[in-house]
């Protein structure tokens, strides 16, 4: 339904996206996940049609971003970065100012507000001002103004972003609710909450797509390989250029020493078992063993993976 | 037309939920009484010319002042993403914030009717050299609404909205003054006068409407406005 193709956005000389392409289904909830910086605000600000492409182009079906703006921008829904809302209104007066701006009429304009109230559960917090409401409420109030005319697309930047645990879940649950019948696309920093609520992830850094997958289809890809966290007595250097001429051993992820005390992070095959060697490794070197470990790989190790190798 | 007079709506609801609006009707009256009182008691005439001729000094500071929160706030709180990805078209914002202005601006003005109204009671009032002012006056608010409106576009500080707006307003409207045109060559005197705001103001003031003025303010008022939405459609450039 949305087909994005080799999208490059330059700001200046600096490159925001560089050349992505990607496809998302009718009724998906994709999430695009990366650092801050990745891209992703730029993605979507591109997906409403707020800014256009250097090179390439986005279509809905028959609609070109460029060409059909207007007529997209109607079936979509947005909640931008960080919820900016008018905050002198009230809830029910901003709402309908929404309504009239997406041309619900007249007399369904009421009616639009008065449901959209009831699915983000602002019923109590109607007739308040928009400046007075909680940071929970006022994510409410920004979901409500994008799904003001029951759009068949919903596009969130950061849609949980500085919300606490509980108001977190609420608002997940919230867009699970919504995601049932629409298409989702929702951009997050946080892996737990991809994790949760999307069927497909896209992982962005530095501009590029660096893997796309369902979050069980990413676990599995990772798990070719496992980590074994070490801490022993020794000298760092040595320790670590031993180590990595280890047959399995693919790289060290982390090294750290305080006085004597080595800390490592390593990635291995994990078709190999490698705390046998390492431990006898560490014997023929006269090092002290203090703790093995072997971890296998979240989606949070995939994500730094991904996007901050480490040089070691 | 249903976008422009919902954003309208929304603007002078905004105006009158803060103090600003009572505020600006406040110094306005004020002031614009203080003016024509004291000229009024100084010279006995039944006129107005006086104060027609200071009332541009008074826009200059307050229509600045209408202006410079209209889009310097919406880039400050990030809600022009908001507006701009729903599906209205960057030109009716603008004029729908720029029409909020001559409505506002327009009730400000008829609330000081009661200046000629009061007069008209103590000598013979010409009302068609008064009502030519007072068409001139909104005319000339317009166009200070116009270029502040723009400045605003500029930046998300306000205050830096507002400084700009009242320079530039005021140079619009000095270039055509004589304190200007004397250091001018000569073959460029007509140039900057037909240029120049106060020319045209003066004209109106004394009971002319010529077409040419009206086609001056005008010109200058779709030039902002044009400038306006070049400036909002700046961020779809690729």
């Amino acid at each position: 339904m949305i087909r994005a193709e080799h999208l490059t956005k330059n700001f200046g000389s600096f490159k925001a996206l560089d050349d992505i392409s990607f496809e998302i289904n009718r009724g998906e909830i994709v999430g695009l996940l990366g650092p801050n910086g990745a891209g992703k605000t730029t993605t979507l600000r591109i997906l409403t049609s707020y800014i256009f492409p250097t090179l390439g182009q986005v279509k809905y079906d028959n609609l070109d971003i460029v060409e059909d703006s207007l007529a997209i921008r109607k079936k979509i829904g947005f909640l931008p970065e960080n919820n900016p809302l008018y905050e002198e209104m009230k809830v029910k007066e901003y709402l309908s100012y929404a309504g009239e701006m997406h041309d619900i009429p007249k007399d369904k304009l009421n009616e639009a507000v008065k449901n959209v109230i009831e699915i983000c559960g602002l019923k109590e917090k109607q007739n308040q001002e928009i400046s007075k409401l909680s940071k929970g409420y006022c994510q409410r109030v920004g979901l409500a103004q994008a799904l003001i005319h029951d759009p068949e697309i919903l596009i969130l930047d950061e849609p949980t972003e500085g919300l606490d645990p509980n108001q977190r879940i609420e608002i997940r649950d919230l867009i699970k609710k919504i995601g049932a019948q629409k298409t989702v696309i929702l951009s997050s920093h946080v892996l737990s909450e991809v994790d949760a609520t999307c069927n497909r992830v896209l992982i962005i850094n530095q501009g590029k797509i660096v893997a796309s997958g369902s979050p069980e289809e990413l676990k599995a890809q990772s798990a070719k390989q496992t980590k074994i966290n070490l801490k022993a007595e020794g000298p760092v250097d040595s320790m670590v250029e031993a180590i990595k001429k280890l047959d399995g051993v693919e790289r060290i992820l982390n090294a750290k020493s305080e006085g004597n005390i080595v800390s490592l992070e390593i990635e291995t095959d994990a078709t190999k078992e490698l705390r046998k060697p390492l431990v006898q490794l560490l014997l023929d070197n006269n090092w002290q063993l203090l703790e093995i470990t072997k971890q296998e790989k979240s989606l949070e190790d995939i994500f730094v993976n991904l996007t901050n190798p480490t040089k070691y | 037309m249903n976008h422009i007079l919902a954003i309208t709506k929304k603007e002078l609801k905004d105006y009158f939920n803060s103090p600003l609006a009572y505020i600006f009707i406040s110094i306005f009256l004020v002031a614009a009484g203080w003016l024509f009182w004291r000229n009024f008691f100084l010279y006995g005439q039944a006129s107005m010319r006086y104060y027609f001729a200071l009332l541009p000094w008074l826009f200059l500071f307050l229509i600045p002042a209408l202006t410079m929160k209209l889009w310097a706030e919406e880039k400050k709180l990030k809600t022009q993403e908001v507006l701009f990805t729903w599906p209205i078209n960057d030109y009716e914002a603008v004029l729908g914030k720029f029409l909020a202005g001559v409505i506002f601006l327009l009730i400000a003005l008829l609330l000081s009717l009661s200046i000629p109204i009061s007069i008209s009671q103590l000598g013979e009032l010409d009302w068609g050299i008064i009502i030519a002012s007072y068409l001139g006056s909104l005319l000339l608010g317009a166009v200070f609404l116009a270029i502040g409106l723009f400045i605003s576009s500029l930046t998300d500080n306000q205050i830096i909205s507002f400084i700009v707006s009242v320079a530039l307003c005021f140079a619009v409207f000095i270039i055509s003054e004589d304190i200007v045109l004397y250091v001018l060559p000569g073959f460029l005197v007509n140039f900057f006068q037909y240029l120049g705001l106060g020319y045209h103001f003066a004209s109106i003031n004394r009971g002319v409407l010529d077409s040419r003025d009206l086609l001056y303010y005008f010109s200058v008022i779709f030039i902002f406005i044009y400038l306006n939405i070049r400036q909002i459609e700046s961020r779809k450039w690729k």
